[in-house]
C-alpha cells in the first residue's frame, strides 16, 4: 500500500507557494505513512479480541478460566458440542436468526419499495416512524416489549425473542434497501408498466432483480443483528437460552473454550457466505456483460 | 374496485406488513410503557394507574449519578471513537487504493463475532496479571494498584471498542462521496493541504461525523454489557439500573420512568448536537 497511485487527487495538487515541490512530496509521504500506521493500529485494536478468541480455542486450559496459554490442543475442536446447554443455545440462536432474517427482509423490502417508489399520503410520517427504532436505546425497546407481554399475559420464550428480533431488524432492512433503490433509475420500472406489466409483476420481474444485491446485504445485516443481540433478548427470553445469553452468563464463571470454537466456526461460516456472494455477483455480472456483447 | 383506486392502495399493501409489525411491537409497547410509568403498586398486589408523576422526580433524585455517568461514558467513548476513526476512514477512502474492500472487511469483521464474546475476550486480555495491563501501567494509563478491569476507564475502553465500526462506516461513506475535484480546486487556488482539508474536506464530512456520533452515542447510553463484564458496582450505568429494576426488583414504574428520561435526554442531546453542527433534518440520516 506504500506505492503512490496516480489517480489520487492529493498527489496531483500544485505545491503550496512557500514550499518547494520536493519538500512537499516528502511531507506528503510522511503524512501517508503516519496515516497508514494509525489505520493499521486501529484495525489491530478491532480484531485483537477476535484473534485472542481464535488462538485460545486451541488452548489446553486447566480449570475454569481460559486466559493463560497452557499448550496447543485440538480437543475442544474435536468436541465442540460437549456442553448440551451450549449446543441448545446455539441451535436456538441460529433458528431465530434464520426466521427473523426471512421475515424482516420480506417486510422491510416491501416497505422500502413503497417508501421510495410511491407517493402516498403519510409517506413522510412513515419514513420518520421507521427511523425511530434505530434511534431508541435497546434497553428501552426490550423493557417496553416485555412490559406489554406481561400486561397481555403472554409468556416469554422462543416466540417472543423472534418477534423482538424481527421488530428491530425491519428498520435496518428498510434503510439498506432504500439506499439501493434511490440509486436506481425509476424509468426502467415505468417502462415495464408502459409495456403492460401490472404493479405486482413489475415488482417481481423488474424491481426485485435490480435491488437484489441490496436485499442480500440487508439480509446479512439482519442475520448479524439477530444472532448477536443480547440486550433486547435478555428481556424477552424467559427460560430460553441463546448463544449471547449463554456467553454472558458464562463470563462470571469463566467462558468454556467450546464457546471460542463455535464462535470461530460461525465467523468462518459468515466469511464463507460472503465470499460465495461476491463470486456469484461477479459471475452474474460477467454473464450479463457477455450477453450484451453478443 | 376500479383500477385507479387499486393503484392508489397498492403502496399501502406494500408498506402494511412492516408498518403493522412496527406499530404492534414497537409503538404500542412504548405507549404502554408511558402508562406503566405513571402507575404505582408493588409486584405482589399488582400495579394500578394513579397518575403518579412523582415516580419521575424520584427516579431522577435516586439515579442522577448513574445518568451522568452513562452520558459521561458514552460521550467520552464517542470522542475517542471519532479520534480513532477519522484518520482510519480518511485512509480507507483516499489512500487504500485497490485494497479498499479488504480494509472495509476488516472494519466490519467484529460484527461477525458476538459482541458479548468480544467483550468477554477483552475481560481475559485485560486481566490484572496480563501483559497489556503491565504495559499500560508503564505508560501511566493504569494507576499503581495495577487494576484496569472494574474501573470506569475499562468501561469506556469497552464501549469505545464495541461501537468503533459504527463511527468508521458513516465517516468513510461521506468522505468517499466527496467530489475530489473540490479538493483539487482548493489546491489550484493555492490552499495548502492543511487549509484545503480544514476548509473543504472537513465541512463536507460533517454529516458523517454527525451520523457516526449518533450511532455510537445512542446505543452507548443504554448499554450495560460493557459495564457488567468490564466494570464493577462503581461503574453502574443507567442500563444496568433499568435492567435490574425490570428483571430482578420488579419495580416496573420506576424502570419505565427511567427509560423515558433516558430517551428524553438522548433526544435533547441529538437536537443540541444537530444545532451545533448545523444538520437540521434528522430524518436525512435515515436515508
Amino acid at each position: 500500500m506504500a506505492t503512490a497511485l496516480p489517480t489520487e487527487p492529493a498527489d496531483v495538487v500544485a505545491p503550496a507557494p512557500a514550499a518547494g515541490p520536493r519538500r512537499d512530496r516528502e511531507q506528503g509521504r510522511t503524512r501517508k505513512w503516519l496515516l497508514g500506521v494509525w489505520s493499521t493500529l486501529a484495525i489491530l485494536f478491532l480484531v485483537a479480541p477476535i484473534l485472542f478468541m481464535i488462538v485460545f480455542s486451541f488452548n489446553d486450559n486447566q480449570g475454569r478460566f481460559n486466559f493463560e496459554w497452557k499448550g496447543f490442543t485440538l480437543k475442544h475442536w474435536a468436541h465442540p458440542f460437549a456442553d448440551p446447554d451450549l449446543a441448545k443455545a446455539l441451535e436456538n440462536s441460529l433458528l431465530i436468526a434464520v426466521l427473523a432474517t426471512a421475515v424482516a427482509t420480506m417486510m422491510g423490502t416491501l416497505l422500502a419499495v413503497a417508501l421510495v417508489r410511491h407517493r402516498f399520503r403519510g409517506r413522510g410520517a412513515a419514513d420518520f416512524f421507521v427511523f425511530l427504532p434505530m434511534a431508541s436505546p435497546e434497553v428501552v425497546m426490550g423493557a417496553s416489549l416485555l412490559a406489554m407481554f406481561l400486561v397481555l399475559g403472554i409468556g416469554t420464550g422462543f416466540g417472543t425473542i423472534l418477534v423482538a428480533h424481527i421488530m428491530f431488524s425491519i428498520s435496518y432492512v428498510v434503510v439498506t434497501v432504500k439506499s439501493r433503490l434511490e440509486g436506481m433509475d425509476p424509468h426502467v420500472e415505468e417502462a415495464s408498466r408502459d409495456l403492460g406489466a401490472g404493479e405486482v409483476s413489475t415488482f417481481f420481474r423488474v424491481t426485485l432483480p435490480m435491488i437484489a444485491p441490496g436485499v442480500a446485504a440487508a439480509a446479512v445485516l439482519a442475520f448479524a443483528l439477530s444472532i448477536d443481540d443480547y440486550i433486547v433478548t435478555s428481556f424477552n427470553a424467559g427460560q430460553t437460552q441463546t448463544f449471547p445469553l449463554f456467553i454472558f452468563g458464562a463470563t462470571r464463571q469463566g467462558v468454556p473454550p467450546q464457546v471460542n470454537v463455535l464462535s470461530t466456526m460461525l465467523l468462518l461460516l459468515v466469511l464463507g457466505l460472503m465470499v460465495v456472494n461476491v463470486l456469484v455477483q461477479r459471475a452474474l455480472a460477467r454473464r450479463d456483460f457477455k450477453r450484451r456483447e453478443a | 374496485m376500479s383500477l385507479a383506486r387499486r393503484r392508489k392502495l397498492l403502496p399501502w399493501w406494500f408498506a402494511l406488513p412492516g408498518l403493522l409489525w412496527l406499530i404492534v411491537f414497537f409503538a404500542v409497547p412504548i405507549l404502554n410503557q408511558v402508562s406503566v410509568s405513571l402507575m404505582s403498586g408493588d409486584p405482589e398486589v399488582g400495579f394500578s394507574m394513579t397518575w403518579s408523576f412523582s415516580t419521575y422526580w424520584d427516579a431522577i433524585r435516586d439515579y442522577h449519578s448513574q445518568f451522568t455517568r452513562s452520558i459521561g461514558y458514552a460521550g467520552a467513548a464517542t470522542i475517542i471513537d471519532l479520534i480513532i476513526a477519522f484518520p482510519l476512514a480518511y485512509f480507507i477512502a483516499y489512500k487504500a487504493g485497490r485494497f479498499k474492500g479488504l480494509w472495509l472487511l476488516l472494519v466490519i469483521l467484529p460484527f461477525f463475532v458476538s459482541q458479548v464474546m468480544r467483550t468477554a475476550s477483552w475481560q481475559l486480555i485485560l486481566n490484572d496479571q496480563g501483559w497489556l495491563v503491565a504495559r499500560m501501567q508503564d505508560v501511566g494509563i493504569v494507576s499503581g494498584d495495577g487494576r484496569f478491569l472494574a474501573t470506569g476507564k475499562a468501561v469506556i475502553f469497552g464501549i469505545s471498542y464495541n461501537f468503533l465500526p459504527f463511527m468508521v462506516l458513516p465517516l468513510y461513506a461521506t468522505l468517499d462521496r466527496i467530489d475530489r475535484r473540490l479538493i483539487e480546486a482548493a489546491s489550484d487556488l493555492y490552499c495548502s493541504r492543511w487549509v484545503a482539508f480544514r476548509k473543504v474536506t472537513l465541512p463536507l464530512a460533517v454529516p458523517g461525523i454527525f451520523a457516526g456520533s449518533l450511532l455510537v452515542f445512542i446505543p452507548a447510553c443504554g448499554d450495560y454489557i460493557n459495564s457488567s463484564i468490564l466494570g464493577s458496582s462503581n461503574t453502574t450505568m443507567i442500563g444496568n439500573v433499568i435492567q435490574s429494576k425490570f428483571l430482578n426488583v420488579l419495580d416496573y414504574p420506576t424502570a419505565a420512568a427511567l427509560s423515558f428520561i433516558l430517551m428524553g435526554v438522548i433526544l435533547l442531546g441529538i437536537a443540541i448536537y444537530g444545532r451545533v453542527l448545523g444538520t437540521k433534518n434528522l430524518t436525512e440520516l435515515a436515508g
